[in-house]
């Protein structure tokens, strides 16, 4: 599923200062990502161009060298024209094609029906601009593409990501200092999650749970084997809920009956559960439907590492005390495990820590004692003497280039649901600044103002439906309604409506959202669904909340 | 403890170096650090404001274990066993993969890895994910 052998961002932030082109994609980085933003900011103040490719015409569009307002789930149409003009015009790198790369004949031929002409049509974008952009990546000295959930949160969210990665090995920007391919993440540790083996497919250090070296050498620090049958990823394991297959269920740290798509059909699934354990900081949606609940310590009171988007490795340390008795997780967890016959013996997170640079290659050579002394360090860090590595794949360039990489050809394909007369609005979701997911942590906090949901909607689309700026509203998809207000907006195009899911307790916005997955990756398509909306009688009842 | 900790924000996955100051045996202010090398000092609304959830009337404080249908407090070596005994009876009864387990994107690599390796070697099944799905 990886055309590198590794999912992470291939680059580091300061790279994003010390380049050419920095195309921007699905990412509403200044308000998602402020401070990587910020290296951006700088980046074009050293001259580089950043092109902005995103339905919505969010605030960074203002330091855009040119902005593309991309049709909401046509960005493989949108990439594979500019693979198209690539071609087309010899902008390729024909040496970096020839050395590293398998496959170009294959997306050649794959690209070939994608004019610019074409993907105007689709995406919406004028096929001059689809050639500028295309130029202007192609011929960079130095160019880089960041995304997020823009890119992976569709139905086709892998071949989103693979077609974004073509252009990268089409032009042989990737593998050197300000080239790269960043998915910024979204949470503190979705990278550390994934290199840790918190992975159906993967254990720690990225071993695949059937490779049998990586067995191996878990069983001999482990003393036991590992289950070799690939696990089940989030979506499955609903569905597998669904079918009475997974009857024991325990979550740490998430609140899947308020974040994940569809979330009235997650409530019954968790609530048909014979055992559910939450362990968690703050009594969420989720943990209220469980059969016990632990109190876990959080943010200022753990003690660990995390890895960020950069790939470094930092320390978590700390500062006071958890409230009441509540207990670090990773004690909690080697409790249960001992209470169920097996026999840990950690002392502190540092011990774990141990333990994982015995299994994880690429993290053997941090240790705390060098966090505390050095700072973070980038993996892969294969020894102690190493210092860490800004920037992946260097080893395209070099003559032994080892595994190729290979162009996987993608096809557009519309989302799962697209608007019809009896759902005409796109609802597309997504955060804002001062936010945070669930909005579990930022719904009270002060200081902040507008901390209410609202429905963002072209001024043209709110005079049609007769409503205006602060009117209540029902916004209704086949799934679930909930209320909100009408935020009129400029950033919305004709057709697209915009909510986020911070504020699920006001409302549930991802009861209207798609269950529709990924079959690659298990990725929710949580930037498109259909939707209708109507006046609501009542006052919307938020100013209490306010 | 001390006054000034270093740790990282609990945020977004940029990882910003955080330097938390501590008054009372309560967190009293936030800031960048500057040596931080991903994020050098900077700091946004979030995470410098955004903290203040540690101090929610809805942390969680004790462990709870559903009584006659509602969340009751209880301590930790009764809720522990009740998981132990629970887990054990219903894998013994449908096998390791009737489990599954959400581990989480917000806490550490050090709680990540416990969590799989919890999965795979006392439970038996390779049933565990994180967020980075959603």
């Amino acid at each position: 599923m990886t055309v590198f052998g590794t999912g992470a961002a291939t680059g580091s932030y300061d790279e994003l200062e010390n380049t050419d082109v920095i195309l921007v994609w699905g990412s509403n980085t200044q308000e998602c990502h402020p401070i990587i933003f910020n290296h951006m900011r700088r980046g074009i103040k050293n001259g580089a161009k950043m092109v902005v490719i995103d339905p919505r015409r969010i605030d960074q569009t203002k330091l855009a060298y040119k902005y593309l307002p991309v049709r909401v789930g046509t960005d493989i149409a949108l990439a594979n024209a500019m693979g198209h003009v690539i071609i087309e015009e010899n902008l390729v790198h024909q040496e970096f094609i020839q050395n590293a790369t398998e496959q170009f004949e294959l997306y050649k031929k794959a690209v070939q029906s994608y004019t610019p002409e074409y993907a105007e049509k689709i995406t919406g974008i004028p096929a001059e601009d689809i050639r500028e952009i295309a130029r202007l990546y192609a011929t960079a000295y130095k160019a880089t593409i960041c995304w997020t959930l823009g890119i992976t949160e569709h139905h086709n969210g892998t071949e989103n990501v693979f077609s974004l990665i073509n252009l990268a090995l089409l032009t042989g920007h990737i593998g050197k200092y300000g080239s790269g391919l960043n998915p910024l993440r979204g949470q503190n540790n979705v990278q550390g999650g994934g290199d840790m083996g918190a992975l159906p497919n993967r254990l720690v250090g990225g071993w695949n749970v059937d490779d049998p070296e990586g067995r191996k050498l878990h069983e001999q620090v482990w003393g036991v084997s590992v289950p070799e049958k690939i696990g089940k990823h989030q979506t499955l394991m609903l569905d597998a809920m669904e079918q009475k297959e997974i009857k024991a269920l325990y979550v740490i740290g998430e609140n899947p009956v308020q974040s994940d798509a569809d979330g009235n059909h997650v409530q019954r699934l968790f609530e048909s559960l014979e055992f559910l354990v939450v362990q968690d900081i703050l009594m969420t949606k989720t943990a209220m439907l469980a059969d016990v609940v632990l109190p876990a310590t959080g943010w200022a009171e753990n003690d660990g590492t995390l890895v960020n988007s950069e790939r470094r490795i930092q320390r978590v340390r700390p500062a006071i005390k958890g409230p009441g008795i509540s207990r670090h997780d990773h004690e909690i967890i080697q409790d249960i495990a001992n209470k169920m016959g097996a026999n840990w013996k950690y002392q502190s997170a540092e011990d774990i820590w141990e333990e994982i640079r015995l299994l994880a290659p690429n993290f053997a050579g941090v240790t705390y004692k060098r966090i505390d002394e050095e700072g973070g360090l980038q993996w892969p860090c294969p020894d102690e003497s190493h210092k860490g590595t800004p920037f992946l794949h260097g080893r395209l360039w070099s003559k032994d280039v080892g595994m190729k990489a290979k162009f996987v050809p993608t096809d557009y394909q519309p989302p799962a649901e697209v608007p019809d007369q009896e759902y005409p609005l796109m609802l597309t979701t997504g955060r804002r600044l001062q936010f945070y997911n669930t909005g579990v942590q930022t719904s009270n906090y002060k200081k902040v103002k507008n901390a209410e949901e609202g429905l963002e909607i072209h001024p043209d689309d709110a005079a049609q439906h007769g409503l205006n700026d602060g009117d209540p509203v029902r916004v209704s998809s086949r799934r679930g309604s909930v209320v909100t207000k009408i935020r009129i907006s400029n950033k919305q195009p004709r057709g697209l409506v915009f909510m986020t899911f911070h504020f699920p307790d006001q409302v549930s916005t991802n009861v209207l959202t798609n269950h529709a997955t990924d079959p690659l990756a298990g990725t929710a398509e949580f930037k498109a669904c259909a939707v209708k909306i109507g006046k609501h009688e009542e006052e919307y009842p938020l100013t209490e909340a306010q | 403890m001390e006054n000034q900790v270093e740790t990282i924000c609990s945020f977004c996955g940029t990882g910003c170096g955080l330097v938390v100051e501590v008054e009372n045996d309560k967190v009293s202010k936030v800031k960048g650090h500057k040596e931080n090398p991903s994020s050098h000092g900077e700091t946004c609304v979030k995470g410098a404001l955004g903290w203040e959830y540690i101090n929610s009337d809805r942390r969680l404080t004790e462990p709870l274990i559903r009584k006659n249908g509602k969340l009751t407090p209880a301590s930790w070596d009764e809720a522990l066993t009740l998981i132990a005994e629970k887990f054990s009876t219903l894998k013994d009864k449908h096998g390791p993969d009737a489990f599954g387990c959400f581990s989480s994107s917000r806490s550490t690599n050090e709680l990540n890895f416990l969590a799989g390796k919890f999965m795979r070697t006392v439970i038996g099944t390779n049933n565990i994910d994180s967020c980075n799905r959603t």
